[in-house]
């Protein structure tokens, strides 16, 4: 690649309205006939596909620019209009302009003293509350004044929509507004915030540019058949009608048949600009699809500006499956060697890498780690072959690029969609691994919010060295550890990783072989802690992971205090609380005081760890960890039965009218609300009993530690399954008075509104099921109903705070310089370096006085 | 406190905030050199943390929002059990109060009331005395007389005596309120005649229906009230809102009554009441969901809304109609109106902000595309 410097910067756009006289002296060509190609083939001089508009044949050449296919970028052409028509777009601002001037002598009907005075004021509100808020002012200074014509019984300007205008009765031709138009005096102009040169009949066409070939080109179909853009049929019909037109003025025709053509000519030029007006009748293809003209080409999602100019495509990446692989670092992403061998990085030659860079030349494209292409210092690229690959080690030399397969060590961005915040595009080293899938570290899955039931994501490789420093230096896994949402940790280890962890903290005792062999297996060499014992505490080995100056008071899940003390694990279980994600202050202080790639290691080494835990020691559930013994059997039946009873005394209660309204409730609400209540507390108490009494089984470990699953589910696999809530109440009984035909109508008992007593292992009863069916199908709907709303309210706040930027006074400014607060947060702090958007004075405290708290 | 003149230095340079805990946490046996340490630890620790020039702070904190957006629930349901108002929340909640609704779902009012009426045995009367009482509660029978042409109400004597009200008083209100009819009250029972006698049993009813919406108790607005217990006082709970009259009952306390409607706020509170209700009503519902979000990016997101003076919402005719750039605002929402009104007035875009200049492929203002070079050519 050759070396682009940016030496010219565009500053700034200015939009405007075109005359027609610029119209005409910019155009490359007159079109004057609909035709487009000859019996040939060969485009029309004169018609719509003209050769001076561009190119878009290969083969031909452009007649303006000479350039071929691609080179050419078009140019615009125009046509003369027999007759002039309003400009759709401007419909709206003519009838504001025609209201506001008089009829006759064109100028304003402010009188002329006042005016000089109202456009100093409209400019100060233009200077302070942008021109919208101008725009509102001048209408409603002119309401005043037509108001005042009105009274005066004045005839006031109508507009039949789309365009067409009246004055009392009697329509007014373009013509007509238009030469009102021109009337209107270069000064009162000003009252509007036109700029200077600007003249209002400009918006009453008599010339009508012709977009260039290249913005409207043609697809020839398999059978050799043309079928034109959209654009260029409208501009076939304008062009056509247009000629008629002419044909019957010149012919002296009746005026009828004029005004008809005219009414057509401006419905085709009208549609041309959108063809969605409101009042008018799409233009539609033969098949009855409606056309896509100018306005549709730039509005919506898929339309220009959403489609092709805010978002942008690009080369050099790659998607497929994502598995995960916890021996790969946090910041590593596995690439399938098939992969990593299509995806290049220029690499320039220097008289200092040429013998390096040769070995990728010589290996070419069929060897791994080989070359694609090199670039010669003029620009050209060639390809590197079997034939070719000798000749270009011949020639190679400093000045050269070769653009060889990414190795193990490159910079890449990983990237999850939706990417919803910064985490979820993160840069990684690339590790060239078989398979063909990109592997990454379990840990990383939160911030990506992937999993691995067949997700997908994408790989960019950045190509220049800016692009890769940045990438390294802002983008880096270890870098976006803690959140700038809340300022913790958003990775951390999961699932095995947690619960290999807590079990060794917790109950692991091994022999010193044990113990080294599980050091040696996360990456631990110095294993001089546990040198000369013959029995290893769990922790003992946790703690060889630790810094050794590492001190940090907290608790775990249960309450319990963590305490490490220089670097030694001494009370507490490590657990999700402290290792997981977006949790406890561990991982937070290790990073304050170690730094992002210490963090990072760290991580991967307990990682490990944990995992080689759970290998060395074994572990997995069953059915069998969810029994419990009789006695709690009959424990939660008997807590079952007890809640019954209170619900048919509730029941009974509200029948005799003796149940006693909760303030503002009526009493059927109150009755609801008690039942709910009491129900609730079913499942509660029955789960603490469940707790208590399932074996000290696998299930129960990874519920403790948080590694998955809660204390509610193995409630409900081992006690009751509960109450069924749809929308915060009971499942309603709907027209028929009852749930299901299974009940009688007015059933207000537990089981017949959505109470499941039985668990999970004993299995529902089909009405259960059903119940349970009806809230995980809310459930479902609420998640498919929410995506798209949250998804609007995300795009509309991030467009309007997208330009706001913290400035070097520390206040936060948009793109105008506006202030919208003057010190950040109001204490300037930065909430992904604070802990959890605190500084921690408490540490600061205790470090300096000394842990004796 | 012993060192005292230590903690002066460090006004303005540590934040209040965590200079109070400083205070807090030394204990009374330091040394001077123990808390000059562990004064200029927490000086670095803040100079350390806080946000350098170029950040983009508006997108992180639409991202901080924007994402757990997703995890929200759409159910506006209400606790269970507990007696408090039905209340909008989650994501509708979120939605209406970035919008900056006219009108939301569900108005509400806290009401806090000076001493000696908070207390549980005047909380009951005073509530009573809030919520807006219409005619028709009061009646226990309506008769239309057709051949009198007149409408008889029979007034529930308990029900008025309880808003300490006669049939003289009701006489009264309905006089100034109902016009075309006379009204004339006897015992228990007052007679609609209309004035201008029509053969017409419709314009009865009319008058019937009419009649019947007539406040003539309490506080216009205000559906419903409910006193809760908040701490060791009794405060009031109304659904539908109407803060300029509540505020002016001399029983209520001004400074610590409030209401979930922005733009109420704004025109009894002012702009910055606005502010600190946005803050407020968003970070219940985040609390609520179980979601942790700074409040720092909730305060970003309030204070655009307020910045100009006047609420506006995150729409395109809010915050985004204001940008200075007109690609920005095209790229938003409604291109083409944006276009048109550009080319008449011949606006310019400055490119100062980010998707016009990722339209164009420049660097983007912000971060690192921030700092420019600046070198003398030879």
């Amino acid at each position: 690649m050759q070396p682009q410097y940016v030496s010219k910067k565009i500053k700034s756009i200015n939009f405007g309205v075109l005359p027609p006289k610029l119209i005409r002296d910019m155009a490359a060509v007159k079109v004057v006939t609909p035709e487009l190609y000859d019996r040939e083939g060969y485009p029309v001089d004169g018609g719509l596909m003209d050769l001076h508009l561009g190119v878009i044949d290969p083969g031909l050449r452009c007649k303006t620019d000479g350039h071929k296919l691609k080179d050419s970028l078009g140019h615009f052409g125009y046509i003369e209009l027999a007759r002039p028509v309003i400009h759709i777009k401007f419909a709206r601002h003519i009838l504001d302009l025609l209201r506001a001037t008089d009829k006759h002598t064109g100028k304003l009907i402010i009188p002329e003293e006042k005016i000089a005075g109202y456009i100093k004021k409209l400019d100060s509100v233009a200077a302070q509350e942008g021109l919208q808020a101008r725009r509102k002012k001048v209408k409603e200074i002119l309401r005043r004044y037509v108001d005042k014509q009105k009274r005066a019984g004045m005839d006031i300007i109508k507009i039949e929509k789309p365009y067409t205008y009246y004055e009392g009765d009697r329509r007014l031709s373009p013509i007509e507004v238009r030469s009102r138009l021109e009337r209107i005096p270069a000064e009162d102009l000003k009252f509007f915030a036109h700029p200077e040169g600007f003249r209002p009949e400009w918006q009453v066409l008599t010339v009508l540019q012709i977009p260039p070939v290249t913005m409207r080109p043609s697809i020839t179909l398999e059978s050799g058949e043309r079928s034109e853009d959209d654009l260029t049929h409208k501009l076939g019909d304008i062009v056509r009608i247009n000629q008629r037109l002419f044909e019957n003025i010149n012919a002296g025709a009746p005026e009828v048949i004029i005004e008809d053509l005219w009414d057509l000519l401006q419905y085709h030029v009208t549609t041309f600009f959108d063809n969605a007006v409101a009042q008018l009748p799409p233009a539609r293809h033969r098949g009855g699809q409606a056309l896509k003209t100018l306005t549709s080409r730039i509005s919506s999602k898929e339309g220009r500006i959403r489609h092709n100019l805010a978002g942008k495509r690009t080369d050099f990446s790659a998607r497929t499956v994502i598995s995960p692989d916890p021996m790969i670092d946090l910041n590593e992403v596995g690439v399938p060697k098939k992969i990593a061998m299509n995806l290049t990085i220029p690499e320039r030659v220097t008289e200092w890498n040429i013998e390096h860079l040769k070995i990728y030349v010589r290996n070419g494209r069929k060897l791994y780690p080989g070359a694609n292409y090199i670039i010669k210092p003029d620009g050209k690229r060639k390809t590197i072959t079997e034939e070719t690959h000798e000749e270009i080690l011949e020639e190679l030399e400093p000045g050269y690029i070769v653009e060889r397969h990414l190795i193990d060590g490159d910079i890449a961005l990983f990237n999850r969609q939706p990417s919803l915040h910064r985490m979820s595009m993160m840069c990684h080293r690339v590790k060239v691994l078989p398979g063909r899938t990109f592997r990454l570290n379990p840990s990383v899955c939160n911030p990506y919010n992937a999993d691995f039931d067949g997700d997908e994501m994408n790989l960019h490789v950045p190509q220049t060295e800016e692009a890769r420093s940045e990438a390294q230096i802002l983008m880096l896994v270890e870098t976006q550890i803690i959140s700038p949402g809340y300022g913790l940790s958003v990775v951390g280890c999961i699932h095995d990783a947690i619960t290999g962890n807590y079990l060794l903290t917790k109950e692991l005792v091994l022999t010193r072989n044990e113990a080294i062999d599980l050091l040696y297996s996360c990456g631990i060499d110095d294993v001089s802690s546990i040198a000369g014992k013959d029995k290893v505490d769990g922790k003992e080995v946790f703690s060889a992971l630790l810094p050794n100056d590492f001190n940090y008071v907290g608790k775990d899940k249960s309450g319990n205090d963590v305490k490490i003390v220089k670097g030694k694990l001494k009370s507490g279980y490590m657990d999700k609380a402290n290792l997981g994600q977006e949790s406890g202050l561990m991982l937070r202080n290790i990073y304050e005081l170690y730094g992002p790639t210490y963090t990072a290691t760290l991580l991967g080494q307990i990682t490990k760890l944990g995992i080689a835990v759970l290998a060395r020691r074994g572990f997995s559930i069953g059915v069998k960890d969810m029994d419990i013994s009789q006695d709690t059997k009959d424990a939660i039946n008997d807590t079952i039965e007890k809640a019954y009873a209170l619900v048919d005394k509730i029941i009974t209660q509200f029948k005799s009218g003796d149940l006693q309204p909760l303030p503002g409730r009526s009493v059927q609400e109150t009755m609801e609300l008690r039942i709910l209540e009491t129900l609730n507390k079913v499942r509660n108490k029955t789960g603490d009993l469940a707790m208590k009494q399932v074996r000290d089984s696998s299930a129960l470990t990874m519920a403790r530690c948080g590694s998955r699953g809660n204390a509610l589910n193995i409630a409900q696999m081992t006690a009751t399954v509960g109450q069924q809530a749809l929308r915060g109440r009971r499942i309603d009984h709907g027209f028929s008075g009852r749930t299901l035909p299974y009940f009688k109508i007015g059933d207000l008992s537990p089981t017949a509104r959505g109470f499941i007593k039985n668990n999970f292992k004993t299995g529902l009863t089909p009405n259960e099921f059903f119940f349970g069916a009806m809230t995980g199908r809310d459930a479902l709907m609420d998640t498919a109903l929410r995506t798209p709303k949250s998804g609007y309210l995300y795009r509309r706040l991030s467009n309007s705070l997208q330009d706001l930027k913290v400035d070097y006074d520390g206040s936060v400014r948009d793109a105008s310089g506006k202030v919208v607060q003057f010190l950040y947060g109001e204490d300037g702090l930065d909430v992904s370096k604070s802990k959890n958007g605190y500084i921690d004075v408490k540490k600061i405290v205790q470090d300096v006085l000394g842990v004796a708290k | 406190m012993k060192h005292e003149d230590l903690f002066k230095q460090f006004e303005g340079i540590i934040p209040p905030k965590s200079l109070q805990e400083v205070r807090d946490l030394v204990p009374a046996s330091a040394t001077k050199t123990q808390v000059t340490t562990i004064l200029n630890n927490v000086k670095n620790a803040y100079s350390n943390a806080s946000v350098h020039a170029g950040e983009c702070v508006g997108l992180v904190s639409a991202e901080s929002i924007g994402e757990p957006g997703t995890q929200m629930t759409l159910n506006t349901f209400h606790f269970a059990g507990v007696a408090e108002m039905n209340v909008t929340t989650g994501l509708p909640r979120i939605i209406e109060i970035f919008d900056a609704r006219k009108t939301i779902k569900t108005p509400m009012m806290e009401i806090y009331l000076k001493a000696p009426h908070n207390s549980i045995e005047n909380i009951k009367t005073l509530a009573a005395r809030i919520k807006e009482t219409l005619l028709g509660e009061f009646v226990s029978e309506f008769s239309l007389d057709i051949f009198e042409q007149r409408l008889a109400l029979t007034i529930n004597q308990d029900l008025i005596q309880d808003h300490n009200l006669e049939m003289k008083d009701l006489g009264k209100i309905l006089r100034t309120k109902v016009k075309t009819c006379t009204i004339t009250i006897e015992d228990n029972v007052l007679l609609f005649s209309p004035k201008s006698k029509t053969d017409d049993i419709k314009s009865l009813y009319a008058i019937k229906e009419k009649v019947r919406v007539v406040k003539v108790a309490g506080i216009k607005g205000v559906k419903q009230v409910l006193p809760v217990k908040r701490g060791e006082e009794y405060i009031i709970l109304t659904s539908g809102v109407n803060l300029k009259s509540v505020l002016e009952m001399p029983e209520v306390d001004g400074t610590r009554t409030n209401s979930n409607d922005m733009y109420e706020i704004e025109a009894v509170y002012g702009i910055e009441a606005v502010r600190q209700l946005i803050i407020d009503e968003v970070y219940k519902v985040i609390e609520a969901q179980g979601l942790n979000i700074d409040v720092r990016h909730v305060m970003l997101v309030a204070d655009i809304m307020c910045a100009n003076g006047h609420l506006k919402g995150i729409t395109r005719y809010g915050v985004v109609k204001e940008k200075a750039s007109v690609l920005a605002r095209a790229s938003f929402e409604t291109p083409i109106t944006h276009l048109v009104n550009a080319a008449l007035e011949s606006e310019t875009d400055n490119l100062t902000s980010v998707v016009e200049n990722v339209m164009i492929n420049q660097p983007v203002p912000l971060g690192t595309g921030l700092p420019g070079l600046i070198t003398k050519m030879k």
